[in-house]
């Protein structure tokens, strides 16, 4: 018999599956549940978005494209980054497209880690990171941002982590699953700690077109100084409820970008060919829908973020993505517990706020990419929860 | 008038004033004036269901009718148009542009009932010079709403 645990690399068998698996899996399994468990949004890709796939199909457009991705996806995308975020980068050098925006993380931390070398990581935050640096036998070094801060990175923080090991920071704004977004004013502080230093900033902006209340997401790229020390990360996925169809981006200075580029050739070849031309009509003529999608969430937004408030569970308005994060500590429970029991009596699934990373204990993620009308039955059965224990 | 609730409205008439008042950032209570002033101005002229009537009934059917009309000295289609809306029968009366004049919905609970109803009080009335009845033989969408079940949305209960 072959021993697979002498087989396995000693980087991956210490890594453990996301989240809880147990509770997780008898969430996906039980009849009847109500969820708002899902990062993921409702609606359908744009259908001028499907109908180009489709046309593309038809036409027989079915071949590798350009490592990098199509040249006319990537023009696109510069002029879409430039409008929208006002940071100008060159198709020509400066851009790759991804197999969604957690290819672009892995293969930007691959690029700059060196076995031993510290990667900042700011929690709560989505859970790939963590294992990512360590597959290139990086360091995390963990961030508890603070409730009282609204989960924000500040700059204190920052200096307290940088040592001579560290390479990159992680900056995951706006928030999956606290909501939070980093303002102008914040980002310019992280910008002032970073500026004598040779740290590489990993920008994972794939919410950047969900911020609400007026703010437009702000790269930190855009700051002066701070494009030639950031590798902006993006994607489709969330901006175009493109999920399924795995695009992403990263953009960066042509120096790094070139060995980005490198590990994208070998380990993927090219981002899906029918992917890629859907995106360019995605950014072409979705505008609108983009919009529209955006006033649906802000929409269930404050139903959500309401209904957390008067059941006690303190919520403070989230101001980006989609995920709102009530603090729990009023039941006395852990997050895990108030989850578990919350499945089984009540069959609501939430996701327990140390998923994503213990300094979530204490709070759950509601994903709002729901109906209203769903969003009210959860919220019903979870006053109901409550009530039964005062 | 307040377009934000009107949309919301014409989207989800059962939408309850506690969610209008947190999605437009208003009080219930100014919600609630604003609706009311919008009925008795005329704006929002009612709230219905829809509803799939082929689950209850699969007799049940409807048909579009092309009319031609000569429009009355001094009164154009109104006359005309505001006779035929009194019907019970007529779900909806529309002044066209093009090849007919009016276009009416006429429901019935049969066939025959429908054919009836057009050769003996619409066909007869004297301006009306010609019809062109249309049955409907499905309805997939129906004023925004697809007339089909739910599906799964295919998303899992969790996923981070």
């Amino acid at each position: 018999m072959i021993n697979y645990e002498n087989i396995v690399s000693d980087a991956i068998s210490e890594i453990k599956p996301s989240g809880i698996r147990k509770f997780f899996d008898s969430a996906n399994t039980m009849e009847g549940v109500i969820s708002l468990g899902v990062g993921e949004p409702d609606f359908r890709t744009p259908w001028q978005v499907r109908h180009a796939a489709i046309r593309s199909l038809e036409k027989g457009a079915t071949r590798y494209t350009s490592n990098m991705g199509l040249e006319e996806l990537r023009g696109e995308l510069c002029r879409y980054v430039s409008r929208k975020y006002g940071v100008e980068y060159s198709p020509k050098n400066e851009v790759l497209i991804t197999v969604g925006g957690s290819e672009a993380v892995d293969a930007a931390l691959r690029a700059v880690i060196n076995p031993g070398d510290e990667v900042i990581i700011p929690q709560p935050s989505y859970v790939c990171y963590e294992p990512m640096t360590k597959l290139c036998h990086g360091v995390p070094k963990i961030i508890n941002t603070k409730a009282e801060n609204g989960f924000k990175l500040t700059a204190e923080e920052l200096k307290e982590s940088i040592t001579p090991r560290t390479k990159a920071l992680i900056l995951p704004y706006p928030s999956n699953p606290t909501g939070a977004i980093m303002e102008r004013e914040d980002l310019e502080a992280v910008r002032d700690v970073l500026m004598d230093t040779d740290i590489m900033v990993i920008s994972d902006e794939i919410y950047a077109e969900l911020t609400f209340g007026g703010k437009k997401h702000i790269s930190i790229a855009s700051l002066e100084g701070m494009k030639e020390r950031t590798i902006l990360v993006n994607g489709f996925s969330k901006a175009f409820s493109m999920t399924g169809w795995r695009l992403g981006y990263a953009m960066g200075p042509a120096e790094i970008m070139k060995h980005i580029i490198k590990i994208h050739q070998y380990a993927i070849m090219c981002a899906p060919t029918t992917s890629q031309l859907a995106a360019i009509e995605a950014l072409r003529s979705c505008d609108g829908d983009v919009e529209n999608m955006r006033e649906e969430y802000d929409r269930r937004r404050k139903i959500m973020v309401n209904g957390f408030n008067e059941l006690g569970l303190t919520c403070p308005e989230p101001k980006g993505a989609f995920y709102a994060f009530p603090s729990i500590k009023p039941t006395g429970m852990s997050s895990d517990e108030f989850c578990e029991r919350l499945l089984y009596e009540k069959k609501v699934a939430l996701v327990p706020g140390n998923a994503f990373g213990e300094s979530g204990e204490g709070f759950v993620r509601a994903s709002y990419c729901y109906s209203i009308a769903h969003i009210r039955e959860a919220l019903k059965r979870i006053g109901e929860f409550i009530a039964e224990r005062r | 008038m307040n377009i934000k609730i009107l949309k919301l409205l014409e989207k989800d008439a059962r939408m309850s004033v506690k969610d209008i008042a947190l999605i437009c950032d208003m009080s219930e209570k100014d919600v609630e004036k604003e609706i009311s002033e919008m009925q008795s101005q005329g704006i929002i002229r009612g709230h219905r269901s829809v509803i799939d009537w082929e689950k209850v009934d699969s007799s049940m059917v409807s048909a579009i009718i092309e009319l031609k009309v000569t429009p009355a000295a001094g009164l154009g289609f109104e006359e005309v148009a505001e006779r035929i809306s009194g019907y019970d029968e007529v779900e909806s009366v529309y002044l066209m542009s093009g090849a007919c004049d009016l276009i009416v919905v006429v429901r019935g609970r049969t066939f025959h009932e429908v054919a009836n109803f057009v050769a003996k009080e619409l066909a007869v009335i004297d301006s009306v010079t010609s019809t062109a009845t249309q049955f409907i033989m499905r309805r997939y969408k129906e004023t925004g709403v697809e007339m089909r079940d739910s599906e799964d949305d295919g998303r899992g209960k969790i996923f981070i």
